[in-house]
């Protein structure tokens, strides 16, 4: 397969996941600013920090607030991490490789650029909070769509097993990610006034994960701080969990060529996921784990940029 | 019923399937009836059937827009299929195979002793002046001299029912495509009129393209690695190269894709690494092939490519500078270029061309360019023609200084009536003028004229400009053996 090829399937995948990871992402953010007392003082600004994309939006607005970030996160096109872009991306992506996708899969790719594009025009009805939450619904369903159509009727060559590692290192990122937000200094942990909110914010990032359910199913007690981090990292089974995610990139390296070096980052990136006592783990130092987790990521990346896409 | 045959206006000019009105050509007579008995809802049934197949196989083509970049459109297509009979047909195939082996001895020996220059056959000047001989192949000898292993000549039909060859496209002919997958919706909407007659198939086409291809590689191996060069997504015919590929089981490669050692051999960049390939079939032209030898500023190129070529590394098909034939003044040269090499009269015949180079042409020229079709050297797709009789006299006086400017890149034609043929306008029938592009492959034995070619359409009434991105649509094309029944 051409280094070309493979490349464009991997983004393609990296691009839907990325538009369907920062729907949930501000999602979460959404429900937790509604859940805290005015007092905790959270703002959006924490999103853009976590998506380290604050000189970008500082370079085109002087405002930070939620209609700002919200327009910069879903339909700004300067911002390449906006859901837009990465609709735009993935199609362009798409384009190349129209021979190895499914006609229907190119087609749904289409349609949700489409959506992307016109439901965040006309008065920004997508981003107003009214109909945000349904603009948000339909461009995660849209993705999962793309992800099924592709699971369902590609040809599961090599192709797929890059579909399958961009989908999974984006979906691992994003999920880090996700963490983040409650994680970063939004809340001090000694404040005693906000425990009774703690649980309550947790279970809205599970729910942003789709892994409120399949929590309670697993863990069966109440949602609690190292539960849930653990669940989110170190759970093998969930498919939004870390570990998950990097053991699906795993499985596809394994199937092909030249992988030693690749295959070494991701079982150091297993090992430090799994050896973490998160119990022990306080906000600055979980947000610190994460960024080593997130290094993790991308030092995988390059070393699958470098062995497969180097031109 | 829909379709009267009876009041179908011949009007003098040759049409292709009606000799008279109501009375169709032999070749064409059981087509004519099938169609003469459907109804109006029947003929909508068989265009929605075409409009979803074409939909369904995704068939579109390129068109460039300020405002939205490129864009994919349906291919335009009708429904009425264009009818040769196979004996007039073996005819014309021969002309064309005599045409191309010509034109393939006169590039060689543009690129060795150029002795048709020292013989006098072929102006000098010409050379000297022409935009696509490069320099940077002389004395180069690709496999079995040929130059132009793909070739797509235009051909028309005049109002009298003579066939002409009205261009030949040597470098990168595009259009075959359209001529297979045109067939593929013939065959699904009318599957019983080709149970019933015998229209002889085209569809071996890619496998043909591919054995002549493979046979070119340097490297005599079971497998060689053949790919097909497109300039991307962005090129008008880059669902041709797309298909092709698929069809032919070969790599799409883009310049970005391939790589050249420092032993001037070439690879492709795949996830197992490098992997060396033996024939290109490119479709971008010359000029950005190569940034070390041509266009230094392009983008779409590959450094080194023609060093691999000259070491006879790789094959390259067409071969760099074939271009030198797909000219429109040397065109003007034909009949001479055959006679000289091959020592033979053309089979069929180059329609009339004043050489603007030539004074007294010229001086003709300039004072007939109401009558007459003027076409720079160089151009394709139909853009910067003059078309005489339907100019403004503004338009007219622009080209008389054009011409003077520049009379080389010029030559002129009698303005041509086109032969019709019965295309469907809402459900009835009207004549349209047409053309016909056949493709001719030159390999190391044997050359091969596709069954038919690509008819293309003008839709427009009255309109003879038969290109796609200006309003023309296609047809399937029917050599259909009469002698077997």
């Amino acid at each position: 397969m051409l280094s070309r090829v493979a490349e464009n399937i991997y983004w393609l995948a990296r691009y839907i996941e990325r538009a369907e990871n920062t729907a949930r992402l501000i999602n979460v953010t959404t429900n937790l600013i509604l859940d805290l007392p005015r007092s905790a003082n959270v703002g959006w600004e924490h999103i853009i920090e976590i998506m380290g994309t604050e000189a970008l939006y500082n370079e085109y607005y002087d405002a930070i607030d939620e209609r700002h970030i919200l327009r910069f996160m879903i339909a700004d096109v300067h911002n390449t991490g906006s859901i837009l872009s990465s609709l735009q991306c993935a199609r362009d992506n798409a384009r190349t490789i129209r021979d190895i996708i499914p006609r229907e899969t190119w087609e749904s790719i289409n349609d949700l650029y489409h959506i992307g594009k016109t439901s965040t025009q006309a008065g920004m009805a997508g981003i107003a909070r009214k109909n945000r939450y349904q603009y948000l619904q339909k461009i995660i369903l849209g993705a999962q769509t793309i992800t099924g159509q592709l699971a369902g009727t590609m040809y599961h060559d090599i192709g797929y097993d890059f579909l399958r590692m961009g989908r999974n290192l984006e979906r691992a990122d994003m999920t880090t990610r996700i963490i983040d937000v409650r994680s970063a200094d939004l809340l001090e942990e000694e404040h005693e006034s906000l425990t009774p909110y703690e649980n309550i914010q947790w279970m809205s990032v599970l729910k942003s994960l789709t892994g409120y359910q399949m929590y309670r199913r697993i863990i069966q007690v109440r949602v609690r701080r190292p539960d849930v981090l653990k669940f989110l990292l170190q759970e093998k089974r969930f498919p939004r969990a870390f570990y998950h995610a990097v053991c699906e990139v795993e499985s596809c390296l394994n199937n092909l060529p030249r992988n030693m070096s690749v295959l070494e980052h991701v079982a150091e990136l297993q090992n430090k996921v799994l050896a973490a006592n998160l119990d022990k783990l306080k906000q600055a130092e979980l947000h610190r784990f994460i960024d080593v987790l997130q290094f993790g990521l991308m030092q995988t990346h390059t070393g699958i940029t470098e062995t497969y896409f180097a031109k | 019923m829909a379709i009267r045959w009876g009041s179908y206006k011949v009007k003098g000019i040759y049409d292709e399937l009606i000799r008279a009105a109501g009375k169709p050509r032999d070749v064409a007579k059981p087509l004519c009836d099938y169609l003469r008995v459907l109804k109006d809802r029947e003929i909508e049934e068989y265009k929605a059937a075409a409009e979803l197949a074409i939909r369904v196989m995704g068939i579109t083509f390129t068109v460039y827009s300020e405002e939205e970049g490129s864009i994919d459109r349906a291919w335009p297509f009708d429904l009425i299929p264009r009818i040769i009979p196979r004996s007039e047909w073996l005819d014309i195939e021969a002309g064309l195979k005599q045409r191309v082996r010509a034109l393939n001895l006169f590039i060689d020996d543009l690129y060795h002793d150029q002795k048709i220059i020292k013989d006098k056959v072929f102006p000098a000047d010409l050379l000297q002046d022409s935009v696509n001989f490069r320099p940077q192949c002389m004395g180069i000898s690709p496999p079995n001299a040929i130059w132009a292993h793909i070739c797509g000549s235009d051909l028309v039909r005049d109002d009298k029912g003579t066939v002409y060859v009205l261009e030949d496209n040597l470098r990168v002919p595009s259009g075959v495509s359209y001529m297979l997958e045109n067939r593929m919706v013939m065959k699904r909407v009318f599957p019983d009129l080709f149970e019933d007659q015998n229209i002889l198939p085209v569809d071996d086409y890619p496998s043909q393209l591919y054995d002549m291809l493979a046979s070119l590689s340097p490297r005599k191996i079971e497998q060689p690695e053949v790919v097909v060069w497109t300039p991307g997504i962005y090129n008008s015919a880059y669902f041709e190269h797309a298909y092709l590929a698929q069809q032919m089981g070969a790599e799409l490669v883009e310049g970005r894709d391939l790589y050249v050692d420092e032993d001037n051999v070439v690879h492709m960049r795949t996830v197992e690494g490098l992997s060396r390939v033996d024939v290109i079939y490119r479709r971008i032209d010359d000029q950005f092939m190569d940034p070390e030898v041509f266009n230094p500023d392009s983008m779409l190129g590959v450094p080194g490519i023609m060093r691999a070529w000259k070491a006879g590394n790789v094959a390259l098909a067409n071969a760099p500078g074939a271009g030198v034939a797909d000219d429109k003044v040397v065109y003007a040269y034909v009949p001479e270029i055959i006679k000289y090499y091959l020592d033979e009269d053309p089979l069929i015949p180059n329609v009339p061309t004043y050489k603007c180079i030539n004074k007294s042409e010229r001086d003709y020229v300039l004072e007939n360019l109401d009558k007459l079709v003027v076409k720079p050297a160089n151009e394709s797709g139909g853009y910067g023609m003059l078309i005489g009789p339907q100019a403004s006299r503004k338009e007219r006086d622009k080209f008389k200084r054009l011409i003077k400017r520049d009379a080389r890149n010029y030559i002129a034609q009698p303005m041509l009536i086109l032969s019709t043929a019965p295309t469907l306008v809402g459900n009835r029938v009207e004549p349209r003028h047409l053309d016909l592009r056949p493709f001719i492959l030159s390999g190391k034995d044997d050359v091969h004229v596709t069954m038919g070619g690509l008819t293309r359409v003008a839709l427009r009434k009255g309109s003879t400009v038969v290109n796609s991105s200006q309003g023309g649509g296609s047809k399937d094309t029917w050599i259909v053996d009469m002698d077997e029944h």
